[in-house]
């Protein structure tokens, strides 16, 4: 189908999106999700293209798994998958991987995600040898110290749910560590999932001094707020004062790192959208299998399944006037591809009707990963159509239309 | 008042009413167990499980003792040398729960909230005899109850409660059941051993945070000691027990700050030594074997109002 019809039918037509940072579980975990199901669960989020995250097992730190995941993906045939590869060899914290072999094999960048590099020294030594070819190096900021054994947002909630808190300042700690490390090194940094307010003025401010610094939020962080751990269930631009719990607190679905935060700082990722401070948006697509979350909270695995609902998320924050349309669009397609060092392909593109009404629910979802504190809820817009390489690979719930390839 | 809930989980979200419906029933209990011979029906029939995956012997025990002098029949599944220690999971526990059929599970767990997770998968009606850090409803109420028997109305009291409040379900369940019935709390203690929330100007309605403990006894109606565990201090939370002693410890001389015969309360086991005097401890002030005696009392409130047929004749 043309995109001038699509447009004439009253859809959305936008550039594919560009997720940086997504976990596709396989090697390893393939009862979570594997890559060819993340990249159809990708395609049916409108994500032409998933960065896929190496904390898999093994990890991704040979050119050989590299090629491994982009044959896979390609083999797919849904969204484009480009392998992101580790920073230190087997995630282990202690020594660097071969950065450059890794990125001639495929490797669009390099990340230990699940863990920040701890160790300083290191991670000093992983900016400085990037910078030999600009390689973009991911860090997911976190002082490991301070967020101990927490296991969600350290705050009012947290008190009274008596569970163990990972504050604010273990990422903002983190964020500062690593932009003065980027300022001495002058090495291409990019902080993923960045979830407070205090870390987006760091970065803010690093930016307005220059540095080679991008980030990104994901769309749980910019709708939900830790009162969702305690069951309350309105998106932060629906918040009421105080909040109404609806769902059974202590869901394990609400659990993932960085935490859900205040509505303080749900309110600054907004504002960094705005102003340019946050550059993409990526989703940090988490499946679980069920034994890993349907367990006691404190046990459970972190993450949120979120590359189909990620659209309906940000648009949800559009509608209520805390973005406008094209912000939130840039911030997932050119922003990315910015980031990356990618061009925004004129042959993947998606049709959008944004505003479709839908349910989640757990068949509904291609991800194999069903674990997400919306399941149940009603959303509004979705992607109907997508097109990979000027090939339609995903059309589902276009209007007047029978639903094809979107098993 | 009707009494409409199906499980005990949290008192987070009960009204006074419930609250009251509760020390109301207690009385009854105390009652039922002051006859010659400590028995009632109105469970007859009815099974109790007591589920606890985290050692405890006091709470355990008394609600057995509750549950039986109820007549009803009582199976435990406790944690010691039961599949749960060879990491059988929750849900795989709820299974079994669901087909031996109990009418209640009381349950107890090392993971705050996990009684919401079991009561989503069971029939039965559930009972959190203690989760994690975060709740323990039967220990508030039958402090209440007990506070209660002491000071009368408890609106315009102020209760110091002090010691590892961060970590601690009593803490929290006495908030929850103490500030509904009028009391104000004072909350002191080591500021590492508090939530950051409450120390920064989020404290729950009803509450403050006083770390100076003197400053909190004086002119206080009771305290109540917490148990202080002692890896707190392996975990960097506190320099030395000896020094929490000092600082935080009842002593005689602290409680005398208190009004006069104010109250002295703990939900064992104690520390002797640590965060109570012995003399303080089994003084005058103390009522900590009366709270023993009331959490029996309590428990069977409980378990009348959740399964209970409306007889207490003995049979």
């Amino acid at each position: 189908m043309e995109r001038r019809e699509l447009e004439s039918r009253g859809y959305l037509v936008a550039p594919g999106f560009i997720d940086l940072h997504a976990h596709l579980r396989e090697p390893g975990f393939e009862d979570s999700e594997t890559i060819a199901s993340g990249a159809r669960a990708a395609l049916r989020g409108g994500f032409t293209t998933i960065c896929a995250m190496p904390n898999t097992e093994p990890a991704i730190d040979s050119p050989g798994l590299v090629t491994e995941v982009t044959t896979r993906g390609r083999a797919a045939a849904a969204a484009r998958v480009l392998p992101i590869a580790t920073i230190t060899r087997g995630r282990a914290g202690r020594e660097l991987s071969d950065l450059m072999e890794l990125s001639a094999a495929g490797a669009v960048a390099f990340s230990d995600d699940g863990s920040p590099v701890d160790d300083a020294q290191l991670f000093r030594h992983a900016l400085e040898y990037a910078r030999t070819k600009d390689l973009l190096i991911i860090e997911h900021a976190q002082d490991t110290g301070l967020s101990g054994k927490g296991v969600m947002n350290e705050g009012v909630v947290s008190a009274r749910l008596g569970l163990p808190g990972i504050a604010n300042a273990a990422e903002e700690t983190a964020v500062s560590r690593d932009i003065a490390i980027a300022e001495m090194t002058g090495g291409r940094l990019h902080l993923t999932h960045v979830s407070t307010r205090g870390a987006i003025a760091s970065i803010r401010d690093a930016k307005a001094r220059g540095l080679r610094i991008t980030c990104d939020v994901t769309p749980h962080h910019l709708a939900m707020t830790d009162d969702w751990v305690a069951g309350v269930r309105e998106f932060a631009w629906e918040r009421r004062e105080p909040p109404a719990p609806s769902a059974t607190p202590y869901d394990s679905a609400t659990k993932v790192n960085p935490p859900l935060r205040g509505l303080r700082d749900v309110r600054a990722l907004w504002e960094g959208l705005a102003d340019g401070t946050v550059d993409a948006i990526a989703t940090d697509h988490a499946p679980h299998a069920s034994v890993k979350k349907d367990v006691e909270f404190d046990q459970a695995a972190f993450g949120i399944s979120g590359l189909e609902t990620a659209l309906s998320l940000v648009l949800g924050g559009v509608g209520a006037g805390w973005a406008d349309r094209d912000t939130v669009i840039r911030a997932l397609t050119t922003g990315p591809a910015g980031i990356l060092g990618i061009p925004v392909r004129d042959d993947d593109w998606v049709a959008i009707d944004p505003d479709v009404e839908w349910s989640v629910a757990a068949e509904g979802l291609i991800s194999m990963g069903k674990n997400t504190p919306l399941m149940g809820r009603k959303l509004r817009g979705r992607v109907v159509y997508a097109v990979v390489g000027g090939e339609a690979r995903f059309e589902g719930g276009l209007r007047g239309a029978t639903p094809v390839g979107s098993r | 008042m009707r009494w409409s809930r199906r499980h005990v989980l949290d008192t987070d979200d009960w009204s006074t009413e419930e609250i009251e419906a509760v020390l109301d029933t207690t009385g009854a209990m105390v009652e039922v167990l002051s006859r010659p011979v400590r028995r009632a029906p109105p469970l007859r029939g009815r099974t109790v499980v007591l589920f606890f995956a985290e050692a405890s012997t006091r709470t355990r025990v008394s609600f057995e003792l509750a549950a039986r002098t109820l007549s009803a029949d009582v199976v435990n599944i406790s944690a010691s040398g039961s599949s749960v220690e060879k990491g059988e999971s929750l849900f795989d526990t709820v299974r079994t729960l669901q087909a031996l059929g109990g009418d209640v599970v009381v349950m107890r767990h090392g993971s705050s909230g996990a009684p919401y997770f079991v009561s989503e998968r069971t029939d039965a009606a559930v009972i959190n005899a203690g989760d994690g850090w975060h709740a323990h409803p039967t220990q508030g109420l039958l402090d209440a109850y007990t506070l209660r028997g002491a000071l009368g109305d408890l609106a315009k009291k102020r209760v110091v409660i002090v010691g590892d409040v961060v970590h601690s379900r009593v803490a929290r369940s006495d908030i929850n059941t103490l500030v509904p019935l009028g009391a104000s709390i004072t909350l002191s203690g080591p500021p590492t051993l508090m939530p950051s929330a409450w120390r920064c100007g989020q404290a729950p309605v009803g509450t403050t945070y006083e770390p100076d403990l003197d400053r909190a006894l004086d002119g206080a109606d009771a305290v109540i000691a917490l148990r202080l565990q002692k890896e707190r201090q392996e975990g960097g939370l506190l320099p030395s027990l000896r020094e929490y002693t000092r600082v935080w410890g009842l002593s005689e001389a602290r409680v005398s700050r208190m009004r006069p015969g104010a109250p002295v309360m703990h939900p064992g086991p104690m520390n002797e030594g640590v965060e109570i005097d012995a003399s303080v401890a089994h003084g005058a002030r103390s009522l900590v074997e009366r709270q023993v005696t009331n959490g029996v009392a309590v428990r069977m409130a409980l378990l009348y109002l959740l399964v209970g047929t409306p007889t207490l004749e003995a049979s």
